[in-house]
């Protein structure tokens, strides 16, 4: 969980990781069995793979503190989630919604919820289906960062992108 | 655990008649009223109770620190002591005991019974007036020892504030271990002084929030043990557990209705937001009662069951809202700097406890039922979730701080803060009512 916090979250990392992926894959001429695609390399981020999703499009975006709005930023992101889930739709998808510890635990579930239902409209109306989309909230109940101070709350605030179910 | 939750038959009270000569009535008895703004805690000797082993003393112990912890007493160190009680029905020397400002003495015994039972028996005496205020004797089976004490040490403090006592009652909370980013969350009992910790939960699936019923048999919680997070009702001896209704979407924050026929809660909309709904546990049928597009939750009842506080951000931020409880005339009662939120009613129905954030500080406060009258009660970085002691004189809540969340209880005046002990993390404490 930390370790994927840490790609997606830098930008450096997203770009090195990207960029080892590629160096991997051009290095390696086949590859030996499903098990050198699997999600344990960073080299192995085939396109389509659900490593693919996380590293190269992002699986999380951000939110302000105490709002669901979708960022600029987000918005960005959301519009590759988009691309990337209308091309492989194989996937049913799940989006968290957490919110950071500065609230009280029933509101936060509430609030992680809109944030959950504000990314789930986005890319419904970016033309993935309905029928894929899920939510759930986990209100401030699993961070993933654990400091107690800004630099913190501002990753707990996210909504996830979860491909088949899995969870972050 | 079943015979620590239902009514305890194996515990009889007795009175002890009076020993001391009921011929001195020129004194008013000491009395300690709890009303005043500031209560001074009102000095108090208890003895050690005499068994010839360890368990008198305990039970005394246990006496002691409920009275201490409330506030309103202040046990005298027994080293002060010079009269050194040798039978616990014999009068004893007042003079011994005004010298050292006792304004009330303490004495007791336990003793086994031929039955297995303990017998353990008390005597309340007015120093200053010198006679005997009251005495009572209980029987108990060996598992309900430290249950004896809370209720002497109830009848203690209801015999000199005149307040139901609050110590044999029983706490539910959140039980947290494990590294923050995965913490480990159960469902756990116990009593209200932090003893007797029993798991009711397995910790595979997060729960939340749990409540109790009006008549201590159940506690209405939410679990994502089915994968969408939803409320459930547990019976607490049968650890039988129920889904509450058949709704599409995610519902949390239950509580009970003040007659146990209703849960009220919080059920998420297709949109986002938030609406509060009530379901009748014998019919089935369910009532909305608000229907914003925004976040509306954290409902309470009143104790005549009348009206509901919530949460809601409809006006923008969280605020503190008030309805009928038929979702009737909802009124926004909370107009202080910062955010209100987790309003729970006083049992007494004076006060409205809540959550308040204002200038990177969490606060527990309380109000008027209207919303007037503001008084905070406690503040700190991260605290929140009241839930009241059923005299209405107590609050327990959360407080995040070393790691992870502790138990804190704080009374009225606010100047009496204490530590909950827990082996583990502690969250979402709520207090029992007391078994009518």
């Amino acid at each position: 969980m930390g370790r994927i916090a840490a790609f997606t979250t830098n930008p450096v990392m997203i770009a090195l990781v990207a960029m080892l992926a590629i160096t991997g894959c051009a290095s390696k001429k086949t590859p030996n069995s499903a098990a050198d695609l699997g999600l344990n390399g960073a080299g192995a981020a085939t396109p389509g793979s659900a490593q693919d999703f996380t590293v190269n499009i992002g699986d999380r975006i951000f939110f302000d503190t105490d709002s669901s709005s979708i960022r600029a930023d987000a918005q960005t992101t959301l519009s590759r989630q988009a691309q990337w889930l209308n091309q492989y739709k194989q996937y049913a998808i799940v989006i968290e919604g957490h919110a950071d510890e500065r609230g009280t635990r029933e509101y936060n579930l509430a609030l992680g919820a809109r944030r959950a239902a504000a990314t789930r409209d986005f890319l419904a109306a970016r033309g993935v289906s309905a029928s894929r989309l899920k939510t759930i909230s986990y209100g401030k109940e699993r961070p993933v960062a654990v400091c107690d101070d800004i630099s913190c709350w501002s990753q707990n605030r996210r909504a996830v992108t979860t491909l088949g179910g899995a969870g972050s | 655990m079943k015979s620590i939750l239902k009514p305890l038959l194996t515990i009889a009270a007795m009175a002890l008649g009076m020993t001391a000569a009921a011929t001195l009535p020129a004194y008013a008895l000491v009395e300690l009223n709890v009303n005043k703004g500031n209560v001074e805690p009102l000095p108090i000797a208890i003895t050690d109770f005499q068994s010839g082993d360890a368990l008198g003393p305990e039970i005394s112990g246990i006496v002691s620190a409920d009275l201490k912890r409330s506030g309103l007493f202040a046990p005298i160190d027994k080293s002060a002591f010079i009269e050194k009680i040798s039978s616990p029905d014999a009068t004893p020397r007042f003079d011994d005991w005004k010298v050292i400002n006792a304004q009330a003495l303490v004495t007791g015994s336990v003793t086994k019974e031929a039955d297995g039972r303990i017998r353990a028996q008390y005597r309340l005496w007015d120093t200053f007036a010198g006679q005997q205020m009251s005495g009572e004797q209980f029987f108990a089976n060996d598992a309900n020892q430290r249950r004896v004490a809370h209720i002497i040490a109830d009848a203690i403090y209801e015999r000199l504030t005149g307040e139901k006592g609050y110590f044999d009652t029983r706490v539910v909370f959140i039980d947290e271990s494990g590294a923050k980013n995965a913490r480990k969350k159960r469902l756990a009992i116990m009593d209200q002084d932090g003893a007797n910790v029993r798991y009711l939960s397995n910790g595979k699936s997060i729960v939340l929030t749990p409540r109790f019923s009006p008549n201590r048999q159940e506690i209405t919680y939410m679990s994502y043990e089915s994968g969408q997070p939803r409320v459930y009702l547990l019976q607490i001896e049968t650890g039988q557990r129920e889904l509450v209704g058949n709704f599409p979407g995610m519902t949390f924050a239950p509580r009970f209705s003040p007659d146990g026929q209703k849960v009220i809660m919080s059920l998420l909309r297709d949109d986002g937001n938030s609406n509060i709904f009530a379901m009748d546990l014998r019919s089935r049928s369910t009532t909305r009662l608000t229907n914003s597009t925004a976040i509306d939750t954290s409902p309470s009842y009143s104790p005549d069951g009348s009206k509901v506080v919530f949460t809601s951000d409809r006006g923008g931020r969280a605020q503190i809202y008030s309805m009928g409880a038929d979702g009737s005339g909802q009124t926004r009662i909370s107009f202080g700097d910062g955010v209100y939120s987790t309003p729970v009613w006083s049992p007494r129905g004076d006060l409205i406890a809540f959550t308040k954030q204002t200038g990177g500080e969490f606060q527990i406060g309380v109000m008027k039922t209207d919303g007037s009258g503001e008084r905070i009660l406690s503040s700190g970085f991260q605290q929140e979730g009241p839930t009241w002691a059923p005299n209405g004189r107590v609050l327990m809540f959360f407080r995040d701080s070393a790691g992870g969340p502790k138990l804190i209880s704080v009374d009225l005046t606010g100047r009496n803060e204490q530590s909950i002990p827990t082996a583990n993390f502690a969250s979402d404490p709520a207090w029992s009512p007391l078994l009518e």
